[in-house]
């Protein structure tokens, strides 16, 4: 991490979180900066979503601070959550759309209800158009999420954590329970969007190739597909991997170092890529 | 009992009028032939009953009086409630069970919008325009059932029977018979709201707390029934 001078996007503080005495997350202090990525890799249970939900301040931690763009989320009221939460964009393990709203009425939600944007109700529609387009979705908007497959619901989520171009974005297991290809091709859209975006991205995920994709691999914008990152120019966005295990935070570092590690248990990470 | 404070603080906050129009026709409309049904019948039932009570006495004459007392202080906003606590305490219990389960909750949180303002407000807001409503619809029915049978069973005449249901009522039962339904309407919305925002362990939770929901709501609306009578009948005096 160079930049003393740069402040955090978002950073943990010995945080603890337990519900009911079961303890989620145990002393996890990072930091993550602008523009950089983190892969979060563990087991299911191992706390992964209560961390991402710990720093949009869904969760309070027990002890320890959390800060997102330097402010102190954690003592916060939900008021005042709330425009720290427009600041973040979040796709939820099960995408999470509203049931009950169309796709075009699930993207426009942020748009029309974060109070801290005010988003011209003239430009509602088009936003909601250009970001269903982007993640390929142009054709759906009066369909509901029931009506959608797996991998478009995932999509449509995708496109609501992202319409309102938010600095920071968090992903709980974008690949979970899909198939590879459309697995890949969801990866494909979160590296595009952080190409495109430049924005500080956390990524949780059970699968290493993930990490490893957003790691090696950028968005070629003009055939429309992922190439590998030559080695050189390694973007400028950093990537860094961490790992946790049953609420405690055992590696963070880079690529290299997370393939050479001895841990039978990032081994186990490790080893599945193919 | 929480959500209940959490609530009486956002009733002047922006208010969400198509959700609570929705609901209030979920609600109302929805809950409209149930309620007429039940209140036909059991006017219809009582009536029959009190007839032959009555009889021993030979006052057939005041089964009216009786119908319209037991309905409107009584049956009609109890049963009205119990049938609208069947319908409602559980549908937006399994709903809002439902979208915990799956995230949609926090979700709404982190997009921007308080779930209790957005959720509970408009269907309590709902639930207690509606149940008086369909409580003096039920008790109206309920009558109406009442006097088929005076006149073609019991063969009073029709005036004498309106007079008489309308004669029985004071403004005591009928601030009484408008309180109850109010009051229920509080715990059938909240029972819902409450036992569905606090559902854990995916659909089998939503189970458990749609039925929480039923039996919680059901017996407060007995142990505020009795409360509410005791209060008004000690006031009553007379």
């Amino acid at each position: 991490m160079d930049g003393k001078a740069r402040t955090a996007v978002l950073r943990f503080e010995n945080v603890t979180v337990s519900f009911d005495g079961d303890v989620a997350l145990r002393d996890i202090s990072f930091a993550a900066y602008e523009g950089e990525s983190r892969i979060i890799l563990g087991a299911a249970g191992s706390g992964k979503t209560v961390l991402l939900k710990t720093a949009m301040g869904l969760t309070k931690p027990e002890s320890g601070k959390v800060f997102v763009f330097g402010q102190d989320i954690s003592t916060m009221s939900e008021k005042r959550l709330f425009d720290v939460r427009s600041k973040i964009g979040m796709l939820f393990q099960e995408s999470a759309l509203f049931d009950s709203l169309n796709i075009e009425e699930n993207v426009a939600y942020p748009l029309l209800n974060q109070p801290s944007i005010h988003c011209p109700k003239a430009e509602v529609l088009p936003r909601v158009k250009q970001t269903l387009e982007f993640v390929e979705l142009g054709g759906t908007l009066a369909r509901f999420p029931s009506e959608l497959s797996g991998g478009m619901r995932r999509r449509a989520a995708i496109a609501r954590a992202v319409v309102t171009e938010p600095p920071l974005q968090m992903y709980d297991s974008p690949t979970a329970g899909l198939d590879p290809i459309t697995a890949h091709t969801i990866m494909a859209l979160l590296i595009k969007e952080r190409d495109v975006s430049q924005a500080t991205t956390l990524l949780v995920t059970h699968r290493y190739q993930d990490g490893n994709l957003m790691a090696n691999f950028r968005y070629n914008s003009e055939q429309g597909a992922l190439e590998p990152a030559r080695n050189g120019a390694k973007q400028k966005s950093r990537t860094t991997f961490m790992v946790l295990k049953e609420g405690r935070l055992i590696f963070e570092s880079d690529q290299d170092a997370i393939e050479s590690s001895n841990d039978p248990y990032i081994g186990k990470f490790v080893k599945q890529r193919v | 009992m929480l959500a209940g404070r959490a609530l009486k603080n956002i009733f002047r906050r922006p208010h969400y009028g198509d959700d609570i129009a929705l609901q209030m026709d979920a609600i109302g409309v929805g809950s409209l032939p149930i309620v007429v049904m039940i209140g036909f019948f059991s006017g219809a039932v009582m009536a029959l009953q009190m007839s032959r009570a009555l009889s021993q006495y030979g006052q057939v004459g005041k089964t009216g009086t009786l119908v319209s007392l037991i309905l409107v202080r009584e049956l009609g906003p109890v049963l009205t409630a119990i049938m609208v606590a069947g319908r409602n305490s559980t549908g937006i219990a399994s709903e809002l069970g439902s979208m915990k389960v799956t995230e949609q909750i926090d979700a709404m949180r982190a997009l921007g919008t308080d779930p209790i303002q957005k959720l509970v407000t408009p269907r309590v807001i709902a639930t207690c325009v509606m149940l008086p409503l369909l409580t003096i619809i039920a008790d109206f029915v309920g009558m109406v059932g009442g006097f088929i049978i005076a006149k073609f069973v019991l063969s009073i005449e029709s005036r004498q029977y309106w007079t008489s249901v309308w004669r029985a009522l004071e403004w005591n039962d009928v601030t009484q018979g408008l309180l109850k339904p109010l009051v229920f309407a509080l715990i059938v919305s909240l029972m819902g709201c409450y036992h569905g925002l606090k559902t854990t362990g995916g659909t089998q939770g939503v189970g458990r707390s749609t039925t929480q929901a039923m039996v919680a709501a059901t017996v407060l609306i007995f142990v505020l029934d009795l409360l509410i009578t005791k209060v008004f009948v000690s006031q009553g005096g007379s």
